[in-house]
């Protein structure tokens, strides 16, 4: 007899088991790494003793070589803009989608996914133009305007919507309710897991972005952490790898500490996300 | 079903972030094309209709070539790996092993870094003399080697960093697919003295075929849409080895300022996604249904 859980037998578990940890040592390896570099002296880079002293000199140093307090607070109000708008776009034309019936509404839904194959990210010339002609080239609301509409968010969001039972729509109509106190108060309490799955998703998703707005910003004021990173650790030639391994770290810190927090919400969000 | 009177809420509602859409996806979609018969305009010389010739130059450039190759070889060199490393983790995690959370966990962070953070840590990882691949290779004695800095190298190690970062983030697709397969089908199986080898390709493979499908198109997009790690670690370089189309429409948009060449670039990277969407609509939503 077998364990139970086990089927195949104790054997091949001992033998899975420590393959699997090998793989997940190997996937750590660069994180490791990055850790140890970032938080020794220079001369201990690559050098891997257990009596390295420890410091935090490399972060100051990073800290004090670039406006990193400016690049946060950039990144801070990019992602904070993007989730309200595509939050709010997202759940009217999905609102609208689940729950009317209009002529063309089929050819606008088809409109809508289209942009899950010719994503923003792609469409960099012409974007560009635009943001030039509209004169808001070089601002934090051009880096943040293409993605407002996310057809991922629509697409999420009128499905969850149309699994709410249409009896808890009727019956809120029959006491007088009008369309807006039905989204507001069926629909959008109902679909609180999905929103917190996007939410999670879309904020990973444009603090981790770079090419757009590499291209479409070129000043301290403007720049998320992703660019400043990259024009602090390509620009200078004297910097060596301790301080941009720690600024490196440090990017991504807040980011790294939310998932270790929040590790089951994200995991489930992505999921979520994916499945539907 | 009661139905408002008004038709015209429904497109109230729609309306801004169908306005959005119009101005940031399909216009700009149709206006590449547009542009791409256009010459760029220079200094006084305004933009003039070319007709073709933005294409036939692509065709006659090298680079161009280059760049595409490099991105099917890419495409064809990470996914694959990709997928089976995503089930190989998603087994593992799935059967319940010791340490399983902190297993999971391993494998899913270099998802959540940002790709350029990521790249950094593996510019180093590769660096010449310094780096710490240099460091172990030098410690057993093998010969050092610029991994990217040798044109025959340089989309090898690209290929690893991408397959590092996202492995992990196909496994959660498996992981939910996987936790809808009944217990009991391992047990049968156990019992009638089939492998967990047979286990695997006769019962959980066809059974994960969906979501391979799914897995498949998104890593073929992400294959054509991500370029972050090439801006930081080669920039295409050496002599266009590592350039991917991407990379190379913003090199010739952005640093050759030549936007309808870039335009031009444009139209075949949105013809190769239109191939791709066409190949998920006859394929994947065949089985999936949009209620």
């Amino acid at each position: 007899m077998n364990a139970p859980g086990s089927p195949f037998g104790q054997h091949r578990r001992v033998l899975e088991t420590l393959s699997a940890w090998v793989l997940a040592l190997l996937w750590l390896l660069p994180l490791l790494y990055a850790l140890w570099t970032a938080f020794h002296p220079a001369a201990y880079a690559t050098r891997f003793v257990p009596d390295a002293p420890l410091t935090l000199q490399n972060f100051v140093n990073a800290w004090q070589s670039a406006p990193f307090l400016r690049y946060f607070l950039n990144t801070f109000l990019l992602v904070t803009m993007i989730l309200a708008a595509q939050v709010v776009l997202a759940t009217l034309a999905a609102y609208a989608f689940a729950r009317f019936t209009f002529r063309g509404s089929n050819v606008m839904f088809m409109l809508v996914l289209l942009q899950l194959m010719v994503m923003p990210d792609i469409l960099i010339v012409e974007n560009y133009q635009t943001m030039n002609l509209l004169g808001l080239r070089d601002t934090i609301l051009s880096i943040g305007l293409p993605y407002f509409a996310s057809a991922f968010g629509i697409f999420l969001l009128r499905q969850t919507f149309k699994t709410v039972p249409r009896e808890l729509d009727e019956a809120a109509t029959v006491e007088g309710a009008s369309a807006w106190q039905i989204l507001m108060q069926v629909y959008v309490p109902l679909a609180r897991p999905i929103y917190i799955a996007f939410g999670l998703v879309s904020v990973s998703t444009h603090w981790n972005n770079f090419l757009w707005p590499l291209i479409v910003t070129n000043s301290v004021q403007s720049r998320p952490l992703t660019v400043g990173l990259q024009v602090f650790s390509s620009t200078d030639q004297g910097v060596d790898w301790s301080i941009i391994t720690a600024a490196t770290l440090m990017t991504s810190a807040p980011l790294l500490l939310a998932f270790l927090l929040f590790q089951r919400q994200f995991v489930q969000s992505f999921m979520r996300a994916g499945i539907r | 079903m009661k139905r408002l009177p008004s038709s015209v809420l429904p497109w109230l509602l729609l309306s801004p972030a169908m306005v959005l859409l119009i101005a940031f996806t399909h216009y700009p979609a149709l206006a590449t094309l547009w542009h791409s018969f256009f010459s760029t305009p220079k200094g006084a010389r305004p933009s003039v209709f070319v007709g073709l010739d933005n294409y036939r130059l692509m065709v006659e450039d090298p680079v161009f070539w280059q760049a595409l190759c490099n991105n099917l070889w890419f495409a064809l060199g990470t996914i694959p790996l990709a997928i089976a490393l995503a089930i190989l983790m998603a087994l593992w995690v799935n059967e319940k092993l010791a340490g399983r959370g902190v297993l999971r966990l391993a494998y899913f962070t270099p998802t959540v870094l940002p790709m350029i953070a990521v790249a950094n840590i593996w510019l180093f990882f590769y660096t010449p003399q310094y780096g710490l691949l240099e460091q172990i290779t030098g410690a057993l004695g093998l010969p050092s080697h610029n991994w990217l800095g040798n044109p025959h190298s340089v989309l090898g190690a690209l290929m690893v960093v991408a397959i590092w970062k996202e492995a992990g983030f196909f496994m959660i697709f498996y992981l939910a697919a996987l936790q809808q397969i009944s217990p009991v089908l391992a047990e049968a199986a156990a019992l009638e003295g089939a492998s967990r080898w047979q286990y695997f390709w006769r019962v959980q493979f066809p059974l994960l075929m969906p979501t391979t499908l799914f897995v498949l198109i998104n890593a073929l997009i992400n294959a054509f849409r991500l370029v972050d790690h090439i801006v930081v670690m080669t920039r295409g370089g050496p002599d266009n080895a590592s350039s991917l189309l991407l990379y190379y429409i913003y090199e010739v948009g952005f640093a050759f300022w030549d936007s309808s060449y870039a335009a031009a670039l444009t139209v075949v990277l949105l013809a190769l996604l239109g191939l791709i969407a066409l190949v998920k609509f006859r394929i994947l939503d065949r089985r999936t249904h949009y209620q």
